[in-house]
């Protein structure tokens, strides 16, 4: 049975999502497929065609898929598996994926099964609930199944080794515009700093710092010390200190990285379920019995306006 | 324009709940429950609506059991007008409440519905997005800002790298994430009136829709908990610790 991954790009560059649902559908068995459905995004098909495990890139080309909006491509991806008997459609979890997965499901009639951390066969998987304090065997006898995969739970695929043949490409027709929604803009941070899911380590900040001048004087030198990303709790967001991408959790981005340090975060469950897979947790918090110590590999009882800089100065 | 609210009875957010000890399922019993905090936001941004005169009606409708009223009564006190309750004591997964949704919008042609973006206990996220589906209208997720425009939304929804703003067409779904408002408290004069404010209730059979559970959910056990940490004297002890111990910078 074959696998559909939708590549999730922006014409340019196939997401780092994209490559860990890759990973994750070989586990299904069978073929896969990249489907790449975009505007002049020549760029991201030959990308794709180099993802290693990818056995055939499907190229659908239409100005109305320019933004990935997910209507007219749940409509596309509803008549791409009734032509091509996908078994299987898989996105990454992203927001991307968490908008458009549910869309084709419905419209395919069947179930959807969200931010999968396990596969051990077509139909059975593991996935969180409660904000990750439960982790639920699910599974799923429905003709297509639909998945969104946590992209910290698989690993990335690489690319084909160099001198390796690409994935044919297959150009397929496009479905229809319905035209039920138009983008208007987009307001993507730019950084130079690593990708928040992606990062190795992840130097995130809470209400602990009071504003977002002293988040930008006390954090940023300390991330930059370390090459990595910055995030930071849903207080610090809602209050303003940071763009709304910056929050890790529940509700936000969940992250893994190799290093998380956590500066004035009293680590709500809903802050530590995007976290607490980290590989080695930091804690700094004035309060010895903030909940964050009791996940943090090392924490530190200190005020972070004067821990912070001399931790920079240190490194 | 009707604006129809999802809402839905869920486990408090506080509260850290339990796995059962045979691993069948979370142990609900005398656990505090609320409603879900997006649908809050949700019935918030609806009821803003109609204070604006942007909305004739806001209805609010909770698929589940009859202790689901409490919920509605709650929606009702913030300001929602009328409540369904589609009563169904058997385990709704997504693609049903999305079904059941849809036979009372056909029944309500409400302009808009604000559903909330995930509700956290099933963690889904899946519900908003079906039912745009299932009613072949535009949908605008994780919105944090809505504008309505006569028969037009504008939406500007957070997505991973930041913003984006979509416009739709009317009927549309959106689904709230936490920025969207502040939720106001329910006032004792409010909560007073909602006890009078009308709240149906409908067998969910009598709706003619398949419900059936597609999914079966086998063990739930919790994570591996993290081996307790160690707290550090000062900064010196915990880069050396981080240099040699851990090796991770
Ligand atoms: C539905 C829902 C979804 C949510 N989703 C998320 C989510 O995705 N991500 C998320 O993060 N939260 C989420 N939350 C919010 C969560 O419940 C907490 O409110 C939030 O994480 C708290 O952020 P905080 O730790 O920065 O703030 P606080 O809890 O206020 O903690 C601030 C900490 O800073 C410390 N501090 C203060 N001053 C200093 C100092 N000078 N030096 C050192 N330490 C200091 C304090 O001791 C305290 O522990 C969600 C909530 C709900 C209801
Ligand atoms: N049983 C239900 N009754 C009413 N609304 C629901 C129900 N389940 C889910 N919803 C709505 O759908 C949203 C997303 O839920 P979910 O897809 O389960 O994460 C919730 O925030 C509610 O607005």
């Amino acid at each position: 049975m074959k696998t559909l991954v939708i590549a999730e790009h922006d014409n340019t560059r196939l997401a780092g999502a994209t490559r860990h649902a890759v990973t994750a559908a070989a586990l299904l068995g069978g073929e896969v497929e990249l489907l790449v459905a975009g505007d002049n995004c020549g760029a991201v098909v030959d990308e794709a065609a180099r993802v290693a495990g990818v056995s055939r890139v499907i190229r659908v080309e239409a100005p109305f898929y320019r933004d990935l909006l997910a209507e007219n491509l749940a409509a596309l991806v509803l008549s791409l598996v009734q032509l091509k008997l996908y078994g299987n459609v898989l996105a990454g979890s992203s927001a991307w994926g968490k908008n458009l997965a549910p869309r084709i499901a419905a419209l395919l009639d069947v179930a959807q099964v969200s931010d999968v951390v396990k596969i051990s066969g077509r139909g059975c998987y593991q996935r969180p609930i409660y904000a990750g304090n439960v982790l639920v065997g699910v599974e799923s006898d429905e003709a297509v199944q639909v998945l969104t995969v946590r992209t910290t739970a698989f690993d990335s695929a690489g690319d084909v080794a160099v001198d390796g043949a690409p994935a044919p490409v297959e150009v397929a027709e496009a479905g229809p515009d319905l035209g039920l929604s138009t983008l208007l803009r987009r307001e993507i941070s730019r950084s130079e700093r690593p990708e928040l899911g992606a990062a190795k380590i992840v130097v995130s900040g809470g209400r602990g710092l009071g504003n977002g001048d002293n988040y930008q004087r006390v954090l940023t030198p300390l991330a930059d010390r370390l090459g990595a990303a910055l995030g930071a709790s849903r207080a610090a967001v809602d209050a303003g200190y940071v763009p709304n991408d910056y929050q890790v959790g529940q509700t936000g981005k969940i992250v893994a990285p190799g290093l998380y340090v956590a500066v004035g975060i009293s680590g709500a469950i809903q802050h530590l379920a995007g976290m607490k897979d980290s590989g080695v947790i930091v804690a700094i918090n004035k309060d010895p019995d903030a909940p964050i110590f009791q996940v943090a590999d090392y924490g530190l009882v200190a005020d972070l306006f004067e821990a912070v800089p001399a931790l920079t100065a240190t490194l | 324009m009707k604006v129809l609210v999802p809402v839905k009875r869920v486990v408090d957010y506080n509260v850290k709940v339990r796995v059962r000890s045979d691993n069948s399922g979370v142990d609900l019993n005398g656990v505090k429950m609320a409603i879900n905090p997006f649908d809050e936001i949700a019935v918030e941004e609806a009821v803003r609506l109609r204070e604006n005169q942007l909305a004739s009606e806001v209805i609010v409708v909770s698929c589940g059991s009859a202790a689901s009223q409490e919920t509605l009564r709650t929606a009702l006190a913030m300001g929602a007008d009328r409540a369904i309750l589609v009563e169904s004591d058997a385990e709704l997964q997504p693609l049903a409440v999305a079904r059941l949704l849809k036979a009372v919008a056909d029944r309500e042609q409400p302009g808009l519905v604000i559903c909330g973006k995930q509700a956290i206990d099933d963690d889904a996220n899946q519900t908003g997005q079906m039912l745009a589906a299932l009613m072949g209208v535009g949908q605008a997720t994780f919105a944090s800002r809505l504008v309505v425009e006569g028969s037009a939304i504008q939406v500007t929804r957070e997505v991973d790298g930041g913003l984006e703003t979509l416009a739709l067409k009317l009927p549309a779904v959106v689904t709230a994430d936490l920025r969207l408002n502040e939720p106001r408290y329910a006032t004792l004069p409010n909560i007073m009136k909602a006890k009078k404010k009308p709240l149906e209730a409908l067998p969910a059979a009598s709706l003619g829709v398949d419900i059936a559970p597609r999914l079966r959910h086998g063990r739930h056990e919790e994570p591996a908990p993290r081996k307790g940490g160690v707290k550090v004297a000062d900064v010196a002890e915990l880069v050396g610790k981080l240099k040699n111990e851990a090796k991770v910078i």
